[in-house]
């Protein structure tokens, strides 16, 4: 018989268990692991309840969005980059350029810790490409089979420079409606993950943090108008939303659209229209005719710009709609969708 | 991309349009059977581009929209079940049954899944040995084959577990129903590519020489289906009367025999209520008794529920092809896709959704 040993609890763990949500030992060792040395910086390392920064006086963004994409890892990214890259996005939409982030997880009990910690590591890298330090943080353990994985929320604080005042109400008759790139790629990409669909021609995920393509846009144009990143719902419905709060109307041109033959493939099989399609890495730029060509100009010499195109135009017809010319000399309307987009039975 | 940019190209289209323009000396009326080839006319605003003297109407085509009310509530009921998986293709998930829709069952906890393939449902039958997985068969002939062969393979892999909800319906009866109206208008028909594609043309060479009128076969793309509309007047025009087939890289006369056999196996002929429309004798398919075990109606009961239609709702007119959606007082207003009075504003293949989604900025400023 062997002696009796005390059962010592398990030091390692290859599973997130309920007790890292417990505020107790396990919590302090998931931060001492994982998070803090993934996202180390001065003012985490405090670890007080919250981080105090110190801002020059001005104007601040400020945005929160949470992540729930499945699968957590997709070509092109996984659910910790687009949780920087979202939030990021959402506030240099307005301009802002991005001062800090926060970080809130809620893990799902019996979550493997190495998938944990290669969503941390690229969230951290994420983070590190922007120049965004990750500065507080939550973790919060549910039961099995009351999370799915892990869900991420990420708040932004970002300051905006003087004189800018983008606003999806401020677009006019008469501006140019110009897109950064492609569309769809991000969102036909998870469905095709999702679907186990294999497509000739790779899909990968736009996802891309979009701050430096608005500083750059900003520096060529003084009078931009609107700045928004078509994501859910995709460019259709993002034009909506500008068209009703602008009150005036976008008419579009369906061959300006750019598309890429693996995205236009995939809507086909799949019963599905790219302009509702969700991108991650694109923006729409609405600036008055006289500055277009210089911010298409702008944007084209990004790294993610280089398939912009001018699409369309505000008009002062049929205010709140959107309307798209098709190759055929024709008119239809791009609605917003009721709900989600549904594949058709046939 | 082959075999789709070279049947949307605008010189191709823009010449059909100016030959049909050429063509035509006189009114006539015109109706697309299919809800995808409503979808297509309306998506490219190809109306526009034809002389005033053709009138398209849209066709009952459009499986969603003429599954009846107490069906769908029927799949509410079922899908509602505890221990029950519930699967359906997409787009009927949003269709209101007379209290609620898929959407709403499965908020309130209730298993509904979404299918590209009835495969799919048989294969979650076999990985949930302790749930009963039933899949929601509706459709024309296109879907048919599909359906029969999930129920085919399900009782060759001796699955208890699987079952359908079926009320597939058939698109001669409705057509013959149409023509034999004393209100009809129509006077000639782009018959559905993918339903020919599966049964072949022989159905409606039959309706062709019966009633004496012009049918062609017509696809889903732009060229296609102004080249049907083309085909269509020149017939009129020639006076003549007979069965074409503009689709012929998908359609044959016979069609796909190996399909048929497989639906004529599972299925056997009943009638069937239309949503919109009501009871056309002998116009669906339902499973033959020797697939009894796979027959969700029988597996769950089918107590009969009676539902009434809204009373403003005109979509039985709008079927048969008597009054556009934009006739309808309530259209864009008091019925849209977010809350629809009636089948056709259902579906994005509804005649109504499709005029709502596309084209209201033609309608009166009151539709708006």
């Amino acid at each position: 018989m062997n002696a009796f040993v005390c059962p010592a609890p398990i030091a390692v763990h290859d599973t997130v268990l309920l007790g890292h949500g417990s505020g107790g030992k396990l919590s302090a060792a998931l931060l001492q692991q994982i998070f803090l040395p993934a996202f180390r910086n001065p003012l985490l390392a405090r670890l007080e309840d919250q981080a105090v920064l110190s801002i020059e006086s001005g104007r601040l963004a400020f945005t929160t969005d949470s992540f729930v994409v499945k699968p957590l890892f997709f070509p092109g990214g996984d659910i910790g980059s687009l949780a920087v890259h979202g939030t990021v996005n959402d506030l240099a939409m307005g301009g802002a350029q991005p001062l800090a982030l926060s970080a809130a997880f809620i893990l799902e009990e019996g979550f493997p810790m190495a998938d944990l910690r290669r969503v941390v590591d690229s969230m951290a890298r994420a983070a590190e490409n922007v120049g965004v330090p990750i500065v507080t943080g939550d973790t919060k353990v549910v039961e099995r089979g009351s999370g799915d994985g892990v869900f991420i929320n990420t708040t932004g604080l970002g300051m905006v420079a003087a004189g800018v005042d983008l606003s999806a109400a401020n677009a006019r008759p008469g501006d140019a409606v110009i897109l950064s790139g492609s569309l769809g790629d991000h969102g036909i990409t998870i469905l095709t993950q999702r679907q186990g669909l294999e497509l000739e021609g790779a899909v990968e995920s736009d996802s891309a943090p979009l701050h430096t393509l608005v500083a750059a846009i900003l520096a060529a144009a003084g009078d931009v108008r609107v700045m928004r990143d078509p994501t859910r719902g995709g460019l259709a419905s993002t034009l909506n939303e500008i068209a009703v709060q602008s009150h005036a109307g976008i008419a579009i041109r369906e061959a300006a659209l750019p598309l890429h033959d693996g995205v236009r493939g995939a809507c086909e099989v799949l019963g599905l229209d790219p302009l509702y399609v969700a991108n991650e890495g694109k923006l729409v730029a609405i600036v008055p005719a006289a500055s277009a060509e210089p911010v298409l100009a702008a944007i084209r010499r990004h790294p993610l710009g280089a398939e912009a195109a001018i699409i369309g135009e505000v008009v002062a017809r049929h205010p709140g709609l959107v309307t798209m010319h098709t190759p055929f000399g024709t008119t239809r309307i791009v609605d917003m969708l009721p709900g989600d987009q549904l594949p058709r039975i046939c | 991309m082959k075999y789709l940019d070279e049947y949307r190209d605008a010189d191709i289209t823009h010449a059909l349009a100016a030959r049909i323009g050429a063509r035509v000396t006189r009114p006539w009326v015109l109706m697309e059977i299919c809800g995808g080839q409503t979808h297509t006319l309306m998506r490219y605003g190809l109306p526009d581009l034809l002389p005033p003297e053709i009138e398209l109407v849209h066709g009952p085509g459009c499986p969603v929209c003429v599954a009846p009310l107490e069906f769908v509530d029927r799949a509410i009921e079922i899908a509602s079940r505890p221990g029950v998986i519930f699967v359906s293709y997409g787009d009927m998930l949003r269709v209101p049954g007379s209290r609620q829709d898929l959407f709403r069952v499965r908020a309130a906890g209730g298993d509904v899944r979404i299918a590209y393939s009835p495969l799919e449902a048989v294969k979650l039958a076999q990985e949930n040995p302790t749930r009963q997985v039933v899949f929601f068969g509706i459709g024309f002939e296109t879907t048919a084959p599909a359906n029969a062969m999930a129920v085919w393979h399900a009782q060759r892999l001796g699955l208890t577990n699987f079952s359908m909800l079926v009320s597939h319906v058939l698109v001669p009866p409705a057509v013959r129903l149409l023509l034999g109206s004393p209100s009809n208008r129509v006077q000639g028909f782009i018959a559905p590519g993918h339903v020919c594609t599966v049964m072949g043309h022989r159905e409606y060479e039959a309706l062709s020489a019966e009633f004496h009128v012009p049918i062609v076969v017509g696809g889903f793309e732009p060229v296609d289906l102004l080249e049907a509309i083309a085909m269509l007047v020149d017939q009129l025009e020639d006076g003549r009367a007979q069965l074409e087939n503009q689709y012929s890289r998908s359609v044959t006369r016979d069609g796909n025999v190996p399909a048929q056999k497989l639906m004529e196996e599972v299925f056997e002929i009943t009638d069937r209520k239309w949503r919109g429309i009501g009871m056309i004798p002998l116009s669906g398919h339902r499973l033959r008794e020797k697939y009894a075990a796979y027959d969700a109606e029988r597996i769950f009961g089918a107590q009969e529920i009676h539902v009434e239609e809204p009373a403003e709702c005109i979509s039985a007119l709008v079927l048969q092809g008597l009054k556009k959606p934009v006739d309808c007082t309530a259209f864009g207003t008091r019925c849209t896709p977010e809350q629809p009075l009636g089948a056709p504003m259902v579906s994005s293949e509804g005649a109504c959704a499709a005029y709502y989604a596309y084209r209201r900025h033609t309608a009166p400023e009151a539709a708006r």
